[in-house]
C-alpha cells in the first residue's frame, strides 16, 4: 500500500509544476534548518513501504529512526485509507479490528505501527458500555449511555429513537442485536462524504492550518501529521505562528525536529502571527516544499479580536496560495460547548474537517456527532496518545464499533 | 438557541413566575426544562439526577405551597441547591505551619497547568510571598521552557534542572525543589506536573511518587470549564489516584457553560479554589461559589465585574472625573479616557456578560462590536484639543475635517458628539443621585457603567434592596451600593429581583 496514492498524487502534481514559474521570494531565512534532509525528488516511485524515510540526526529522545516495518503490505489488505483516486481497492468491510495496536504508547518508540491508513483505532476508544449496566429490555437506559458520551441531548434522543424503531422493525431482543443495531445508527449518521485530507490541488505547496481553543493538542497533531506526511516523502514546513503563549514556538520546533520537518518560526516575541504564516509559505514557495502546517495560538471562540485574527491569517497566506484545509482540533473531552467551538471557527476560518484528539481517555468525543450533523464538517484525524504515530483518519464505522464495543 | 444556562433557566422560570400556584405537573415541567438546561450545560449525568431529585423533593414541600410566592420559591431552592453543591462559602489556600508551602498542580493534557502555574505564582507574589516555580513536567516538549517563560515574566524563579521532552526524573525534580526551597527560605512552592490520563496507571503512579516527595499541602485539580461529561471519571480518577484537596477551573473566559463546575464540586466534594479567566497573566481569581450559582442562575457576576473595575481604575483619577462631572467640566478628553479605562477591564463583551439580566440582552451584547471603541477613540483623537474641551465649536467644516481625518463620516461624527452630550446629560443626572432609565447607546451607556467602580461609596445613600430596574447599569451599580454595606454571600435576599419576581 505504502503511501502509493500519496506519491503519485504528489508526482502528478510535481509534474505539473515544474512548467509554471517558480515565484522566488529569498526574503526570509527560515529560523531552523530542517533536520532531515530527506530525498525529496518527485520521480521516486517505490513500491514497498520498507524503504522507508532515514531521518538523519535524530534527536536525543527515542524518536523514531528508522522504520522497521518489515515487508510490503498486500494491496489487498483492507484499507480504509482514504483514496484520492478511484482505485480497485476492496471497499473496508467492517470487520472487528484488524490489528488491534500497541497497548499503551505513552513515549515516542522507535517500533514503527502500521501505516497510519491502516491503523485500527476503535480498541483505543473505551466502550460506551464499560462499567454500565444496560438492560436489553429498556431502552431509555441507551439514552443516558449516550448522554454520557457527551453527544448532547437531542442527539441522544434522535439516536434512541431510531434504534427503537429499528429493532421493533426486525425484533432485535438481544443485548448483541441491539447493539449491532446501535453500530450500525452510529455509522449511518456518522458517515459523510469528504473525509480524506485534501491533498488533490493543482498547486504545490499545500496549506494546512490548525485551530483551536487552547490546550486541545493542536502541536501535537501538528507533529504526528508531519512526521506521517514526511514519511510519504512529502517535504514540510512547520509555520509556528503561535507567537501569543510562552515557548509554544519551542514546542513546536522540538515536534518539527522529530518529524524532520523544516521550520518557520517567528523573528520576535510576538510577531504577528499572520506574518509568520506568510513567511512560512514564502518559504516554502521557495523551497519548493510540499505542504506547509501553519500552528496557530489556541483562542477561545468568544474573543473577538483573537478570532478576526485568525481570519486574517487565513486572508494573508491566500495572498500566495489557497489553503486547502483548515482542520480543527477538538478535544474529546470537550463537552458540549464543542458546537459553539466549531460554529465560530467555522465562521471566521472555514473549517474544512475536524481532529478529534484524546480519544485514549475516558472520553468519547460524542460531541463530534452534532458537530458533523448540525454543521457537516466531517472528523477527519483521529489522536490518541503523546506518541507521534498515535493517529489514524477517521472512520465511521470503526468510531461506531470503538464506542459500542 | 439560547446562549447559556444562566438563559435556560431565565426562559424556564419565566413560565413558572406567571402562576401563583404551581401544580405537581407543573414542577414536574420546570424540573424537565432544568434537567435539559443542566445537561445541555455539561453538568454530569449523575449530577444532574441527584440535583433533580433534591429540587423536586423540596419543590414538592410545604416550604413551596405556604410560600407568598411559589415560582419565586422554586428559584430560591434551584439556587440554594446550587450553591450547596458548588462548595458554599468560598475556601481559601491552606498554608503550612511551616514554610514552604508546597502547591503541587495535576490534571488532564491541556487544561492548563503550566499557564495557570505562572498565574498563581503571579498571584501569591503580590499577596507578599515569594514563590518558586518547580518545573516537573518533563513530558510534553517544552513545558519546563513554557515554565521558564512564565517565571520571568512574573518575575518568580523557576526551578529546572531537567531540560524536559522526555528527559529526566520528575520525582527526583520535585523532590530537590523543596530542598532547594528550604534552603533559599522560599515560602511557596509550586510544582507543575506532566498532564495525564486519569486511566493511566503508569502516569498515575508517578504522580503519587511525586506527591509523596514533596508533601504538599495543597494538591490542586485543573480542569478546563469546556469539559464535558468525562469531568466526572477524570475527577475521580484524580482524587483515588492523587488525592486532591482542591480545584481550580481554568478558561472560564470561554462560552462554556460551565457544568463541569457543579460536576467537580458534587463527585470529589472538593472546593473549586480558583478559576482561571483570560489569556493575561493576572486573568486569575478566587473562586466564588455563591457567585457561580448567581452566574448559572441569571443573576449575573457583578462582584466580579466589580473587583474588575476596581482593579482597572484609579481611584484618584477617579475621584477628579467626578469633581470634573460635578463641575459640569466633562469633556470628550475624559470621555475618552473613560473608555480607555474601561478597556483596561477586559473585553467589553465579557463585561456585559456579566451583568444581571444579560441573558436577554445576548442578542445585543453578541452584536456589540468591540471596534466601535477604536472607531470613536479615532474620531476624538482627529479633534483639537479645543475641539475636544468645548465640542459646542464644532461646525461643518471641522467636523468634516475630523470626519477625513479619523476615516469616518460627517454622520460618524455627529453621532458621537450627540452620543457624548446624551452621557454628559446623563452623567448630571447620576450625579445628582439617580440613575437615567432606559438602556442608553453603546458608548453612553458605557459612561454610566465606567463609573461604576468609582461611585461606589457616593451611592451609599440610596441604600436599596433588591432593585426591581430592568436596567442591567442600573443594577450593578445598586449591587454595588448594597455592598458597601453588606458582606458577600447575602445573596439570597436580592434574589428575586433579578428574575423580576
Amino acid at each position: 500500500m505504502a503511501f502509493e496514492w500519496f506519491k503519485k498524487v504528489k508526482d502528478k502534481v510535481a509534474s505539473a509544476i515544474t512548467e509554471t514559474p517558480e515565484v522566488d521570494t529569498s526574503l526570509h531565512a527560515p529560523l531552523e534548518a530542517p533536520v532531515a534532509a530527506p530525498v525529496v525528488p518527485a520521480p521516486v516511485i517505490a513500491e514497498p513501504v520498507a524503504e522507508s524515510v532515514v531521518k538523519a540526526a535524530p534527536e536525543p529522545t527515542p524518536a523514531p529512526v528508522v522504520e522497521p516495518e518489515a515487508e510490503p503490505e498486500p494491496v489487498t489488505a483492507a484499507a480504509p485509507a482514504p483514496e484520492p483516486e478511484p482505485e480497485p481497492a476492496p471497499e473496508p468491510e467492517p470487520e472487528p479490528a484488524p490489528e488491534p495496536a500497541p497497548a499503551r504508547v505513552s513515549q515516542p518508540e522507535p517500533e514503527r505501527e502500521l501505516e497510519v491508513g491502516q491503523r485500527s483505532f476503535a480498541s483505543r476508544i473505551r466502550s460506551l458500555f464499560t462499567g454500565v449496566q444496560f438492560d436489553p429490555a429498556n431502552l431509555d437506559d441507551l439514552e443516558d449511555i449516550l448522554l454520557l458520551a457527551d453527544f448532547g441531548v437531542d442527539a441522544s434522543e434522535a439516536i434512541v429513537a431510531e434504534v427503537k424503531r429499528l429493532a421493533a422493525a426486525v425484533g432485535a431482543k438481544t443485548e448483541r442485536e441491539l447493539k449491532n443495531i446501535l453500530v450500525s445508527v452510529l455509522t449511518n449518521s456518522l458517515e459523510l462524504p469528504n473525509r480524506e485530507l485534501n491533498l488533490a490541488g493543482e498547486k504545490l505547496p499545500y496549506v494546512f492550518l490548525m485551530v483551536g481553543v487552547n490546550g486541545v493538542g493542536k502541536t501535537t497533531t501538528i507533529g504526528k501529521l508531519a512526521a506521517w506526511l514526511a514519511e510519504g516523502e512529502w517535504q514540510v514546513v512547520i509555520g509556528a505562528a503561535d507567537t501569543f503563549r510562552a515557548a509554544a514556538v519551542e514546542q513546536v520546533a522540538t515536534w518539527a525536529k522529530r518529524a524532520g520537518a523544516k521550520l518557520v518560526g517567528p523573528d520576535r516575541d510576538g510577531q504577528d502571527p499572520a506574518s509568520v504564516a506568510f513567511i512560512a509559505v514564502e518559504t516554502a514557495v521557495t523551497d519548493k516544499a510540499d505542504i506547509v502546517i501553519v500552528d496557530t495560538a489556541g483562542r477561545l471562540q468568544n474573543k473577538l479580536d483573537l478570532m478576526s485574527e485568525l481570519s486574517k491569517i487565513r486572508r494573508v497566506v491566500e495572498k500566495t496560495v489557497p489553503v486547502s484545509e483548515v482542520l480543527l482540533v477538538i478535544d474529546a473531552t470537550t463537552g458540549q460547548n464543542g458546537l459553539q467551538q466549531a460554529k465560530a471557527f467555522a465562521e471566521v476560518a472555514q473549517v474544512t474537517g475536524v481532529v478529534l484528539t484524546k480519544v485514549d481517555g475516558t472520553a468519547k468525543g460524542g460531541i463530534v456527532y452534532s458537530i458533523q450533523k448540525e454543521l457537516g464538517i466531517p472528523v477527519k484525524l483521529i489522536g490518541f496518545g503523546e506518541g507521534i504515530n498515535d493517529f489514524a483518519f477517521f472512520e465511521a464505522d470503526e468510531f461506531a464499533r470503538g464506542l459500542v464495543g | 438557541m439560547f446562549g447559556n444556562l444562566s438563559d435556560r433557566l431565565a426562559q424556564t422560570f419565566k413560565n413558572l413566575r406567571t402562576k401563583g400556584k404551581l401544580t405537581p405537573a407543573d414542577i414536574d415541567t420546570t424540573l424537565r426544562e432544568i434537567r435539559r438546561a443542566l445537561l445541555e450545560a455539561d453538568v454530569a449525568l449523575e449530577v444532574v439526577k441527584d440535583f433533580i431529585a433534591a429540587v423536586r423533593e423540596r419543590a414538592l414541600s410545604d416550604e413551596v405551597n405556604q410560600a407568598l410566592n411559589p415560582a419565586q420559591q422554586v428559584v430560591q431552592i434551584v439556587n440554594e441547591e446550587l450553591v450547596a453543591i458548588l462548595g458554599g462559602e468560598q475556601r481559601r489556600l491552606e498554608f503550612a505551619k511551616n514554610p514552604p508551602t508546597v502547591i503541587m498542580l495535576a490534571g488532564l493534557q491541556g487544561s492548563g497547568k503550566t499557564t495557570l502555574a505562572g498565574k498563581l505564582a503571579n498571584w501569591l507574589k503580590d499577596q507578599k510571598q515569594t514563590p518558586l516555580l518547580v518545573a516537573a513536567d518533563l513530558q510534553r516538549p517544552n513545558a519546563v521552557n513554557q515554565l521558564q517563560v512564565l517565571g520571568e515574566r512574573v518575575g518568580v524563579p523557576v526551578f529546572a534542572p531537567e531540560p524536559g521532552n522526555g528527559i529526566g526524573d520528575p520525582v527526583k525534580v520535585a523532590k530537590d525543589a523543596i530542598e532547594f526551597a528550604k534552603k533559599q527560605q522560599y515560602t511557596m512552592v509550586l510544582v507543575d506536573t506532566a498532564g495525564r490520563l486519569g486511566i493511566d496507571e503508569e502516569m498515575m503512579q508517578q504522580a503519587r511518587d511525586i506527591r509523596d516527595a514533596v508533601n504538599p499541602d495543597e494538591v490542586l485539580f485543573v480542569i478546563d470549564s469546556m469539559i464535558g461529561q468525562d469531568a466526572v471519571n477524570v475527577a475521580k480518577a484524580f482524587e483515588d489516584g492523587v488525592g486532591i484537596t482542591g480545584v481550580v477551573l481554568t478558561k472560564l473566559d470561554g462560552d462554556a457553560r460551565g457544568g463541569a463546575a457543579l460536576s467537580v464540586a458534587s463527585v470529589t466534594g472538593k472546593p473549586i479554589i480558583f478559576s482561571s479567566t483570560g489569556e493575561g497573566i493576572d486573568a486569575f481569581e478566587p473562586f466564588y461559589p455563591d457567585r457561580m450559582a448567581s452566574r448559572i442562575l441569571d443573576m449575573g457576576d457583578v462582584l466580579s465585574l466589580i473587583e474588575q473595575a476596581q482593579r482597572a481604575f484609579d481611584a484618584d483619577e477617579a475621584r477628579s472625573m467626578a469633581e470634573k462631572m460635578a463641575k459640569n467640566q466633562f469633556t470628550l478628553e475624559d470621555f475618552m479616557e473613560q473608555m480607555q479605562q474601561l478597556r483596561k477591564m477586559g473585553s467589553m463583551k465579557a463585561m456585559l456578560a456579566m451583568m444581571p439580566g444579560a441573558g436577554q440582552l445576548r442578542e445585543q451584547i453578541d452584536n456589540f462590536d468591540e471596534r466601535e471603541i477604536d472607531r470613536t477613540e479615532a474620531i476624538i483623537r482627529s479633534m483639537t484639543p479645543s475641539e475636544r474641551r468645548d465640542p459646542k465649536i464644532l461646525n461643518g467644516s471641522r467636523r468634516l475635517r475630523i470626519a477625513r481625518g479619523s476615516g469616518m463620516t460627517v454622520t460618524d461624527v455627529n453621532s458621537l458628539v450627540n452620543r457624548f452630550e446624551q452621557a454628559a446629560k446623563m452623567m448630571k443626572t447620576v450625579q445628582k443621585g439617580g440613575m437615567p432609565t432606559g438602556m442608553p447607546g453603546m458608548p453612553a451607556g458605557m459612561g454610566g457603567l465606567g463609573m461604576g467602580g468609582g461611585k461606589g461609596k457616593a451611592k451609599g445613600k440610596d441604600k436599596k434592596k433588591g432593585s426591581k430596574s430592568g436596567n442591567p447599569a442600573r443594577r450593578a451599580a445598586e449591587e454595588a451600593a448594597r455592598l458597601a454595606g453588606e458582606k458577600p454571600g447575602g445573596s439570597s435576599e436580592g434574589n428575586g429581583s433579578a428574575f423580576g419576581l
